[in-house]
């Protein structure tokens, strides 16, 4: 198939139900609007379910419903729509139920408004809900990846039983670019024997978040954490750019490593030894990449659309030995390249 | 010799967690029964809720899920749309429908869901102690309301069954008693047809039991049978409210 010119949003949804996505509960709300809408048109012509509900509270739940019959379930949202999902994440995390939820940010706190922010990175990563439970969080950078992450996402839902999160934001969302979905590799899809299809004539099923009685709740949570183990050890991914007697490295995901991405090939078209590490998991964050670096690096800049939430994981992982710097503000400050290649500079001098 | 009454096969063994006196255990029954009846059991797919019923996952004998507090309607929904081969049932509260769960039982009414929604109405919270319920009655005294429900400070008693036949225009929504024998055959009946409304793909379906919480009540389990034909049943007319009719 030919390139096909789509925004970040639609690439998203048309990714989704080429992955086998056939339910999809969404409520409106800016700036993930063109994906709620491209769900409304084509998923009757995939056979699948679109619903709008009628609060995120209920859309959330829809997909714990449709996710327990073994249904490819997806929602989408923007920060004030995930706050409110929040009960239903570390439900689905607690019930072990693979969906996809795509969070299309906004800057915040609070209501916020629209233009483009990083701001629910820690939202995200850290839970967002009550009581310890991870969800697996996807941080594409282009159209592209978006296609791409669409398949992944609902094939590490499957494999690890997981709510999975694709963390854009509204530049991403809006974003038209070139995308090929030849280039899409299919993954495959675990069969679902737990799935509830009503028990006919075996033994019956359950799907519940809540083993009340003692060991339970606590053999849930032993076996989560062995989960989260597992995952933290097998999927870390990330990318990295120009890494080869790098000085400072450039830490950055989405929207603010494209911007990076610019200021770094400047910097080392001007003999900078700079380079640069892209997290594509932002949980399980991909501390692997950090493990080598630590001899030859001297600083790093942390480069994000908001206060420092990744940087908080960053330290931890490289430790108080080295600089770590910080570029980017909340409330819907756009980073240029220009001023990340000051910033370089600055670091550097 | 012929065995003539036991326990409904679509239900379990396991003990019921009640208090002496109370509703749910009837009202789980005549579900029981209605699933035997129409052969339903082995494709049916029940929604817990929370509240005192909460661990009646373990008491039906087919499919089980939960929805966690009010949010069942939405939990039925995603499983109807995707297994519409099911027959789906919420168990809900009133402390769990009438209050936080009013958003998705309204938009799943109003969406004519087929689905079924076993509703029992008991004017209370239980679980958590005997707090206020948007369905306390005025002048009825819980712990969140010593004084007892004053509509000025605690508003009015929520009619459920009643508000949501007005924006659910292809349903069939009744409210029953089980205060007796006979009020329990009667809402043995429309247990019954709520779950063929469903089967033959005619609406929504909704059925509200009054029910007995003698615990929270703070009356024994004969004054609640008393106390649910005296006082509940004339704020809470039984009948029939929805489009379509018991037969």
């Amino acid at each position: 198939m030919a390139l096909e010119l789509m925004r970040g949003n639609e690439a998203i949804a048309e990714g989704a139900i080429r992955a086998g996505c056939r339910f999809y509960a969404g409520y409106p709300i800016t700036p993930q609007n063109e994906l709620f809408e491209y769900m409304a048109k084509r998923m009757p012509q995939a056979e699948g379910i679109f619903l709008q509900c009628e609060s995120e509270v209920a859309g959330i739940n829809m997909i714990w419903g449709a996710a327990c019959t073994g249904t490819r379930a997806m929602t989408s949202s923007s920060g004030p729509g995930i706050s409110l999902m929040s009960e239903g994440l570390t439900t689905l995390a607690a019930g072990q139920l693979p969906c996809v939820i795509v969070d299309v940010t906004r800057a915040g706190p609070g209501l916020g408004r629209i233009a483009p922010a990083q701001s629910d990175y820690r939202q995200v990563t850290k839970g967002g809900g009550h009581g310890d439970y991870h969800t697996i969080v996807l941080g594409p950078a282009s159209t592209q990846e978006m296609a791409e992450h669409a398949t992944l996402a609902f094939y590490l839902a499957d494999l690890y039983r997981n709510p999975v999160i694709i963390l854009m934001d509204g530049m991403l969302g809006q974003m038209m670019e070139p995308v090929d979905f030849d280039r899409v590799k299919s993954l495959p899809a675990p069969a679902k024997p737990w799935a509830l299809r009503g028990k006919g004539d075996g033994p019956r099923k359950m799907i519940y978040a809540a083993p009340f009685d003692d060991p339970g709740l606590i053999q849930l949570n032993d076996d989560l954490t062995e989960k989260y183990r597992q995952i933290e050890e097998k999927e870390q991914r990330w990318e990295e750019i120009l890494l080869e007697g790098a000085e400072l490295v450039v830490v950055a995901f989405g929207s603010s490593a494209r911007v990076a991405l610019d200021a770094v090939q400047a910097a080392r078209a001007e003999g900078l030894p700079v380079g640069m590490i892209r997290p594509i998991t932002l949980w399980p964050f991909p501390r692997k990449a950090f493990s080598l670096l630590r001899r030859k690096v001297k600083a790093f800049l942390d480069v994000e659309m908001n206060a420092g939430q990744m940087q908080e994981d960053l330290e931890r992982i490289v430790g108080p030995d080295l600089p770590m710097h910080h570029l980017g503000q909340g409330g819907g400050k756009i980073i240029y390249p220009d001023e990340v290649l000051e910033e370089i500079k600055k670091i550097l001098k | 010799m012929k065995k003539i009454f036991g326990r409904p096969e679509s239900l379990t063994d396991f003990p019921y967690p009640y208090c002496p006196g109370c509703g749910h255990g009837i009202v789980q029954r005549l579900v029981g029964e209605a699933m035997d009846q129409l052969g339903i059991v082995g494709r049916a797919i029940g929604v817990t809720s929370a509240g005192c019923s909460v661990r009646n996952w373990k008491q039906f004998a087919c499919d089980m899920t939960m929805g966690l507090h009010g949010r069942g309607p939405a939990v039925a929904t995603g499983l109807k749309r995707t297994a519409p081969e099911c027959i789906i049932f919420t168990y809900q509260g009133d402390g769990d429908m009438a209050a936080i769960g009013t958003g998705e039982i309204v938009h799943a009414a109003s969406r004519c869901e087929r689905i079924t929604v076993i509703y029992v109405n008991n004017a209370v919270f239980g679980a958590t102690g005997g707090q206020q319920a948007p369905t306390t009655l005025l002048g009825q005294k819980t712990t969140s309301f010593p004084g007892g429900r004053d509509p000025r400070t605690g508003g009015y008693p929520l009619r459920m069954a009643e508000m949501l036949a007005q924006v659910s225009p292809e349903s069939y929504i009744v409210r029953v008693s089980i205060h007796d024998v006979k009020h329990i055959n009667q809402a043995a009946k429309a247990t019954r047809r709520a779950f063929e409304v469903q089967m033959n793909n005619e609406g929504f379906s909704l059925v509200e039991y009054l029910s007995m919480c003698p615990t929270q009540w703070k009356v024994n389990p004969a004054q609640a049978l008393s106390w649910v034909k005296e006082k509940m049943i004339p704020y809470y007319p039984l009948g029939d409210f929805g489009t379509i009719k018991g037969n």
